[in-house]
């Protein structure tokens, strides 16, 4: 005899009751876990030797990836921006517009994103895999506080590493814009920084580099998060690196136009 | 208070722990005395590695008392709980050696963190915790590169490098061929003996049991249905124990 039964069918309204339940105990999940961190960062002890463990982990192995999107983020621009401008009478401005557009807006966006799609897949990956093969009971019954471990140490990495990154990634783009000013108009490379230089302000690079201060903190918030919360073996630690890169790219973008919202409130237009 | 109930480093009364709407521990009580090597036996899926990891703290059951080394350790402080951990190892099931470390690394992990001893010292255990388990030539080798009983045999020295006075084993020899799972039984009893540990292993390996248990439990439907030595249960009349040791010698 056949001992199987069906398990009862679920209408769409339960399904997206569920769906939608489930994405408000991420939410809530993912925000208590976020407040966790500052709760943790002030307290000893300090895992400083971790902390520059992943500098290198996270910042330095992205720099090859961020040196050539720079570069051809930079000259894409231009190329892009160039016909445009000379319609218009404006070609002289290239240096200004590039420098501005790459400094308060797609520098910081850019580097975020790659950075997530990056570490934040990675950081979801290792923490996940540590959680299915115990490594994090492991410490736990080491008397080693993972969150303080492995949590805080990464999402601190980020936070640091990210605004240098992407102070890289603005200077190469805004080098890239050049090459491309110098390959159709073998332009003055003097001449064009002057006009860089001139064209921003501290209220244009502050709030730029300042906010991927915040994206950081998502990327490694979301990652460990994801890693932590990783379930099902392997095919859950695959999942966790998925999710962990969508939510830190929507959040990253999120959190953009709020604060680009916020200094348009508090810095004025420029 | 008696000798005897001075002598119990684990005390655990009328545990109950669920999952949802599973029901795991349904009211378990052990006392394990001090210098004692108690087995778990069961099938899988019972609830075994549960109790163990209630007892350090890892899961927190809903109701009943676990007291290790004199302290209740349901709702204790985190710092307290960490605090009463430096005197326990833990062997995972696989082994759970950290994989972006090297064997030393694993090995000085407990040290570095939780001792004032220097670069000399450190290095001195852990050559001589891996000369114990007989593996000095996998110092500087990854998790990645070693094989199961390998790994079971890292995870032995690294749970035994701060001399702890209770030792838990989740499956020590679970996934391993029976010649490797009875060195491995072996190592842990003349470990045992060697540094006074107390233990509780859990495991479903009837031969493990015969090798290190003074005292056996049997854990069935969340409470321990019989207990004894290897022995006592052998000829026990009681079918599912009977049929335990029959389906497994």
């Amino acid at each position: 005899m056949n001992s199987y039964q069906k398990p009862p069918q679920i209408s769409y309204y339960q399904m997206t009751r569920k769906r939608i339940r489930s994405s408000m105990e991420q939410v809530y999940g993912i925000t208590t876990f976020g407040l966790k961190f500052f709760r943790y960062v002030f307290v000893p002890p300090y895992e400083w030797g971790q902390v520059r463990k992943h500098f290198d982990e996270l910042g330095a192995k992205s720099l090859p990836l961020l040196t050539i999107v720079g570069l051809i983020m930079g000259l894409i621009l231009a190329l892009q921006s160039r016909p445009t401008l000379d319609r218009f009478g404006a070609g002289g401005f290239l240096p200004a517009m590039l420098a501005l557009t790459i400094v308060r807006e797609l520098g910081p966006v850019i580097t975020a994103l790659i950075v997530a799609g990056r570490v934040s897949s990675g950081i979801g990956a290792e923490v996940g895999s540590m959680k299915v093969t115990e490594q994090i009971d492991a410490l736990e019954v080491s008397a080693v506080d993972p969150f303080n471990y492995l949590v805080v140490t990464r999402v601190l990495a980020c936070a640091i590493i990210l605004p240098m990154l992407t102070a890289y990634v603005d200077f190469l783009a805004i080098f890239g814009g050049y090459v491309s000013e110098w390959i159709s108009s073998n332009s003055s490379m003097q001449l064009y920084f002057n006009e860089v230089v001139q064209s921003l302000r501290f209220y244009d690079v502050l709030p730029g580099i300042g906010k991927t201060i915040a994206f950081g903190y998502i990327i490694g918030v979301i990652g460990a998060y994801q890693g932590f919360n990783t379930s099902r073996g392997t095919e859950g630690v695959g999942r966790a690196a998925t999710s962990a890169v969508v939510l830190a790219s929507l959040n990253i973008i999120f959190l953009d136009m709020v604060i680009i919202q916020l200094t348009l409130l508090f810095l004025g237009p420029g | 208070m008696s000798d005897s109930q001075n002598d119990i480093l684990i005390d655990v009364q009328d545990v109950w722990k669920s999952f949802e709407d599973l029901e795991v521990l349904k009211g378990v009580s052990l006392k394990v005395h001090t210098g004692s090597s108690d087995v778990i036996l069961g099938r899988s899926g019972i609830g075994k590695s549960v109790l163990l990891k209630s007892i350090v703290g890892l899961l927190r059951p809903e109701q009943g008392s676990i007291k290790v080394m004199g302290q209740q350790v349901i709702g204790l402080k985190t710092r307290d709980l960490n605090e009463m951990r430096k005197s326990i190892g833990y062997v995972f099931q696989y082994a759970a050696l950290y994989d972006s470390l090297t064997v030393r690394e694993n090995l000085e992990f407990p040290l570095r963190k939780h001792s004032d001893a220097g670069e000399e010292e450190i290095t001195e255990r852990v050559f001589e915790q891996l000369r114990l388990v007989g593996l000095e030539s996998a110092v500087d080798k990854m998790p990645s590169e070693l094989s199961g009983g390998m790994k079971k045999r890292i995870g032995l020295a690294r749970a035994i490098i701060k001399r702890p006075r209770i030792v838990l084993y989740d499956e020590p020899t679970a996934g391993l061929d029976p010649i490797t799972a009875r060195e491995i039984s072996e190592l842990i009893l003349s470990l045992e003996e060697q540094f006074g540990i107390t233990s509780i292993t859990v495991t479903h390996d009837l031969e493990c049991a015969r090798i290190v248990a003074n005292q056996i439990y049997i854990l069935d439907d969340g409470v321990f249905q019989h207990s004894g030595t290897f022995d006592e249960l052998k000829r026990s009349t009681d079918p599912y124990t009977r049929a335990f040791f029959q389906v497994v010698v």
